[in-house]
């Protein structure tokens, strides 16, 4: 008799998530849903709303990557005044985004992700967090905090908040770094700089005991998208879009978001708030794609600082080429806040960050835009109409994790297919299928554009749509 | 010109016959939350923010249009007075749309700091949520009547200061909102000379300077001042 297990919530992402797993008669696994429960309705309730309140209002949709959604909206922004913004401006916007990405992919990789590697896959779940990770080793997990806390306070030292600050506008920002900011932001680089290599050192070693988890995490053949720059280096505020297959291949590049709805197509299913993008030309759902940072890293020619291209080498040296197994996303997320940290410091020492000629102003000249940046989680796209003063008319927003979720789905199947056991829920097979998708670090508030607790429940259902076994986890 | 004598809150006073109990306070050192009175225009009680108790008076009177009477008592801060005034601001929050995340007076809003001061942390009213519209077809400025609390301000000082009078009330009760000219879209009434006094005198968000956004708003009181002392003083310095 066929089953469904269901895993709901899944624990340590940001967002509240189930998961499905149905088992065909004969007890094996037949297919996996990662659902989406929350509903938030921001593209609607934008709607009449002036577009210069949208990246102070759209910077809601997240606390985790509020700096995403406020790019994406400023360049958005920018295109419904129809300007170029003045180079400090934008230098100060990669600024704060390489500050994003740092304290976002930290969160992810030592708060959310690492105890499962560092505590085991199978240890106690009440242990298994970060709490069990500074109990068990302080001095890594304190580094990875202040890692967090450096990427957190670049954001503060531009918006003035950690956390939703609105300092990105159309035609702009509000205000320059101040020459404190930048004797903090130099000080403290060595320390975060160091503590991403002991990072990188200590997954490579993990990696040899991970041979499993990087056969079965959602090792799989896909397109990847994200943008690079005009010379084909990793690029994460402006750029084309490229799409690379699983052997590297170029399938599509510079492609221009303005023509997203050209190449990308968003499916809707009736188990999920969150929609499935696909690639257009290959149709749903062979149009397969990821984003994020496995994507950017697979996609590039080469990050262009020497210490990620380093790291670079050896990844794709590790990985055999292109990385098609999902797990390498926390090794690709390690390069990035490298890369970012190099980067963020050739900024800091440009003269323009502290221009003050940092805000170009202009009326309504174009009633469409459509802006796009690389969040933390993969590419963002705005898309705003608005009315000849400039009230919203429409909004869409592609977010980074629904452009990944056909791939999450498929990493649950393939997890689930290889870890379970006839019908019973063990541990260890949950946390896999958990781990699975926090891989990806989903940002389901984000993709939903969704709020509350996450708790785990998983049921196991039969054929005949019948719950045969439950289990909660809070 | 004859003198009243009267006592606020223990405190003897003794002002010119006319003024009201608000301008009585404020000789005596006695702070009283306004919101709907503004400095150099009319006052119409609009908010209740300022009620007064008097002796021997059986209901609240709003501080900022009742004038001083001899021997008058009045009390302002009493238990009864601070629950009323904390219900005036809760009524006001719960009948807009007030966010003020996203608001453009965030940190910069006399109704967020009449909250504070009448120690309002919540509003115990369910918010209705009404169906208002943003007007942005002025070249420069904008109203969100969703952040407006109908003080009148706005009414008043282009009335009473720029004599274009763009501004009036429309509709009465809860559908009340503050209409441009002929109720058209602020950007089609002749009458506008683009003074920008009304973004200076609102309390809030509601009038606001296009391409501001969240928090950026700025206020310049001091415009409204000069304006009134060049007019009737001859005085042009600031």
């Amino acid at each position: 008799m066929s089953k469904k297990i269901v895993i709901d919530p899944v624990t340590r992402i940001e967002g509240h998530a189930k998961i499905s797993i149905y088992l065909s008669d004969a007890g094996e696994v037949d297919d996996a849903r990662f659902h989406v429960v929350e509903y938030r309705g921001f593209e609607k309730f934008c709607e009449g709303r002036p577009f210069t309140e949208m990246a102070g209002i759209t910077a809601r949709i997240c606390g985790i990557c509020p700096v995403s959604h406020l790019l994406a909206s400023a360049k958005t922004g920018d295109k419904i005044l129809a300007v170029k913004i003045p180079p400090a401006a934008e230098k100060l916007r990669r600024l704060m985004n390489l500050g994003q990405i740092t304290q976002s992919h930290a969160l992810s990789f030592f708060h959310l992700s690492s105890p499962d590697w560092l505590l085991g896959w199978d240890s106690d779940p009440a242990q298994r967090n970060v709490f069990g990770l500074i109990a068990a080793d302080p001095d890594l997990a304190r580094a990875g905090i202040r890692l967090r806390q450096f990427g957190q306070t670049v954001i503060e030292l531009l918006g003035a908040k950690k956390i939703h600050a609105a300092w990105a506008v159309p035609g702009g920002v509000r205000s320059p770094l101040s020459p404190g900011g930048i004797a903090w932001i130099r000080e403290r680089l060595p320390e975060s700089r160091a503590t991403v290599k002991m990072a990188l050192d200590l997954f490579k070693n993990l990696m040899t005991s991970l041979t499993t988890e990087i056969e079965q995490f959602g090792q799989f053949p896909s397109l990847f998208m994200g943008l690079v720059s005009k010379n084909g280096l990793w690029e994460h505020y402006d750029g084309q879009i490229r799409f690379t297959d699983s052997e590297g291949n170029i399938v599509a590049d510079g492609l221009n978001e303005d023509d997203y709805q050209d190449y990308l197509g968003e499916a809707v299913e009736k188990w999920s708030y969150l929609k499935f993008p696909y690639y257009q030309p290959l149709g749903y759902p062979d149009g397969i794609y990821r984003v994020g940072p496995l994507a950017r890293v697979n996609i590039c020619d080469r990050f262009g600082t020497p210490e990620a291209d380093r790291e670079l080498q050896e990844f794709r040296a590790r990985a055999g080429g292109i990385a098609t197994s999902s797990f390498f996303y926390h090794y690709a997320r390690l390069i990035e806040i490298l890369a970012a940290l190099e980067r963020i410091e050739r900024l800091i020492d440009d003269p323009d960050i502290t221009s003050r000629r940092v805000r170009a102003n202009a009326g309504i000249n174009q009633l469409e835009g459509i802006g796009v940046s690389e969040a933390p989680r993969g590419t963002l796209f705005h898309h705003y109409q608005v009315d000849e003063n400039g009230l919203i008319q429409k909004v869409n927003l592609i977010i980074a994790t629904g452009q990944n979720n056909l791939a999450m789905n498929k990493t649950v199947a393939q997890i689930a297919k290889h870890y379970l056991r006839g019908t019973e829920i063990t541990e260890g097979m949950l946390n896999r299928v958990e781990a699975g998708i926090r891989a990806f670090d989903p940002c389901l508030s984000c993709s939903t554009h969704a709020a509350g607790q996450m708790p785990l429940h998983v049921q196991l259902i039969g054929s005949d749509g019948t719950v045969l076994n439950e289990v909660y986890r809070h | 010109m004859s003198v009243k004598t009267l006592t606020i809150d223990n405190t003897p006073v003794a002002i010119a016959e006319g003024a009201t109990i608000l301008e009585a306070a404020q000789e005596a050192g006695v702070s009283i939350p306004t919101l709907c009175h503004l400095d150099g225009v009319s006052d119409v009680g609009a908010c209740r923010l300022c009620l007064v108790e008097v002796e021997n008076i059986n209901k609240l009177l709003p501080a900022c249009v009742t004038q001083v009477t001899e021997e008058m008592v009045v009390h302002t801060n009493s238990p009864k007075l601070q629950e009323y005034r904390r219900m005036a601001v809760e009524l006001i929050f719960a009948e807009g749309n007030h966010v003020c995340a996203i608001c453009v007076a965030n940190g910069n809003c006399e109704l967020q700091d009449a909250a504070i001061q009448v120690g309002m942390s919540h509003t115990r009213f369910p918010y209705r949520f009404p169906d208002r519209h943003v007007d942005v077809s002025h070249s420069q400025f904008g109203i969100d009547h969703n952040r407006c609390i109908l003080c009148t301000r706005c009414v008043r000082v282009c009335d009473e200061i720029e004599g274009a009078h763009v501004w009036d009330v429309a509709q009465r009760g809860e559908n009340c909102y503050i209409a441009s000219g002929l109720s058209q879209p602020w950007g089609e009434v002749d009458a506008c000379t683009s003074c920008g006094k009304c973004v200076d005198a609102c309390p809030t968000g509601a009038i606001f300077r296009k391409g501001t956004t969240s928090a950026e708003k700025e206020r310049d009181r001091g415009k409204l001042e000069f304006v009134v002392n060049a007019r009737e003083k001859r005085e042009w310095t600031r």
